[in-house]
């Protein structure tokens, strides 16, 4: 077991209720996760925890073999997790005054200590992964939505991460932009890669990811290899959104 | 104009500008910079809500932005000494700007800092990068662009604001003026002499301030 969430549990201290009610999962290496659900749910926000940007309110973190405390882990032990996950954020998040290549060559020069040119070997190795070396010397505001976050997707793949955390990475797009997105992540899949991914893209959560996911206002209500969930959904709640998801796909 | 107004306004020249270089311009300069140091500090310590430091930070500001700067400078040079702290003039002036122009400036970077996308320092803690890193190298680069024209009104008043200076006794380029006419009575002549000067130094910073601005606005573009 390569990461596992037990009992988490947040509240906002602006928000009536609580966003996450106690959900646990648990993650094998190599797994692609999706974690659907409408909005509003939780998914989000699960993601922010297990990644320490926001603080649980309760909750254990299980992470190779690490027993965590989720409330209180120090800046040490973040940081130390942190080293070993990346994220993608859905408006990605690109250093917007740092070039194409140094978006993802700081991650490794200042997080991970590495030389300059080892760094930058690597990150043009990334970068050709996702099709995007030759805007290397490109900033940020000079690329379309999609150019973003395939470089979003290099700047994590370079620091060689156990798990990679997808905050629903196509939402922010323009339609004809989602699909050069979906196919980068679909390689990545491909070569091994663990990844929790939010999304709203079916046919990720249906032909790429072998486990889903499903939440609703803050708790799992049903978790299922992909193949099992779409097929026969268990719960009334999953089989009613599989249902009017298949319905979308008619129209 | 006579002959006689003529030749005091050209001997004037020398000597102003002599003290323009020696007095005005070391005195902005260091001022400035020191001001700037405490800024991004006072400005950094309340970007990152470190409780203490922050409300230190909140009084420091709120006091030296609430009283005068002529106020200041009487207290430190003519106050101090009362409880046994003496300070030569140009130190004392170097110490007052700075802290004066700090608390201005530390607004303008917080501004600038808080304008800055959170996305940006949570990108930063994802790829690992620690806090002192991630300002170095993503936060603040962005937000001195963003205090870039601030800035630029902070340093211009600078130049002006030296000639307080004269209060406590430091020759800078207007005390040289009020020593002049002192000798020729021609305070029209010799003030709008020096006016002038203050006018064209500070239009080169304006046109400097432009060019500065187009510089960093090479990585442009849709945030």
């Amino acid at each position: 077991m390569m990461l596992q969430i037990r009992d988490l549990h947040k509240t906002f201290d602006n928000h009536s209720g609580e966003v996450l009610k106690g959900v646990s999962l648990s993650v094998d290496k190599g797994d692609v996760t999706a974690i659907l659900g409408p909005s509003g749910s939780g998914k989000t926000t699960l993601l922010r925890c297990i990644n320490f940007l926001e603080t649980a309110n309760a909750g254990t973190m299980i992470f190779e073999d690490r027993k965590i405390d989720m409330t209180r882990a120090g800046k040490s032990l973040i940081s130390f997790i942190r080293k070993k996950t990346a994220f993608v954020f859905q408006n990605y998040n690109l250093f917007l005054n740092q070039s194409v290549l140094h978006n993802v060559t700081l991650g490794l020069t200042s997080g991970r200590k590495m030389h300059r040119a080892q760094a930058e070997t690597i990150a043009m190795e990334a970068l050709r992964r996702v099709g995007m070396a030759e805007k290397a010397l490109a900033y940020p505001g000079a690329l379309s939505g999609g150019q973003q976050q395939r470089v979003a997707i290099a700047r994590a793949i370079a620091t060689s991460p156990e798990i990679i955390y997808f905050d629903e990475p196509t939402s922010a797009l323009d339609p004809e932009l989602i699909g050069e997105v979906l196919s980068v992540m679909r390689e990545i899949a491909q070569d091994g890669m663990t990844m929790l991914v939010v999304t709203h893209e079916m046919e990720f959560a249906r032909h790429v990811s072998n486990h889903v996911v499903f939440m609703e206002q803050g708790v799992i209500i049903e978790s299922a290899a992909s193949e099992a969930f779409f097929a026969s959904p268990k719960t009334d709640r999953a089989q009613a959104f599989v249902r009017s998801i298949m319905h979308q796909h008619q129209m | 104009m006579n002959e006689r107004l003529l030749k005091i306004l050209l001997d004037a020249i020398p000597q102003l500008i002599e003290k323009f270089f020696t007095m005005t311009i070391p005195l902005t300069i260091l001022s400035f910079s020191f001001g700037l140091v405490i800024a991004v500090l006072v400005a950094i310590a309340q970007y990152a809500k470190v409780k203490v430091l922050r409300e230190f930070c909140r009084v420091y500001i709120w006091i030296i932005r609430c009283t005068p700067l002529m106020v200041q400078l009487y207290l430190v040079f003519y106050g101090l000494p009362n409880v046994g702290i003496v300070l030569d003039a140009f130190p004392t002036a170097v110490l007052v700007f700075s802290i004066n122009e700090g608390a201005y400036m530390a607004e303008s970077m917080r501004g600038a800092l808080e304008a800055v996308p959170s996305g940006q320092l949570e990108a930063g803690y994802c790829a690992g990068m620690r806090f002192p890193a991630i300002m170095w190298h993503v936060i603040l680069p962005q937000a001195f662009r963003t205090a870039f024209p601030a800035l630029s009104n902070s340093l211009i008043s600078m130049v002006k604001d030296t000639s307080l200076a004269s209060v406590i006794t430091v020759t800078e380029m207007f005390r040289q003026a009020v020593i002049i006419n002192g000798r020729v009575y021609e305070s029209l002549a010799l003030y709008t002499e020096v006016a002038l000067i203050y006018l064209a130094f500070c239009s080169l910073l304006t046109v400097l301030q432009r060019f500065g601005e187009r510089k960093l606005s090479a990585y442009g573009g849709a945030r």
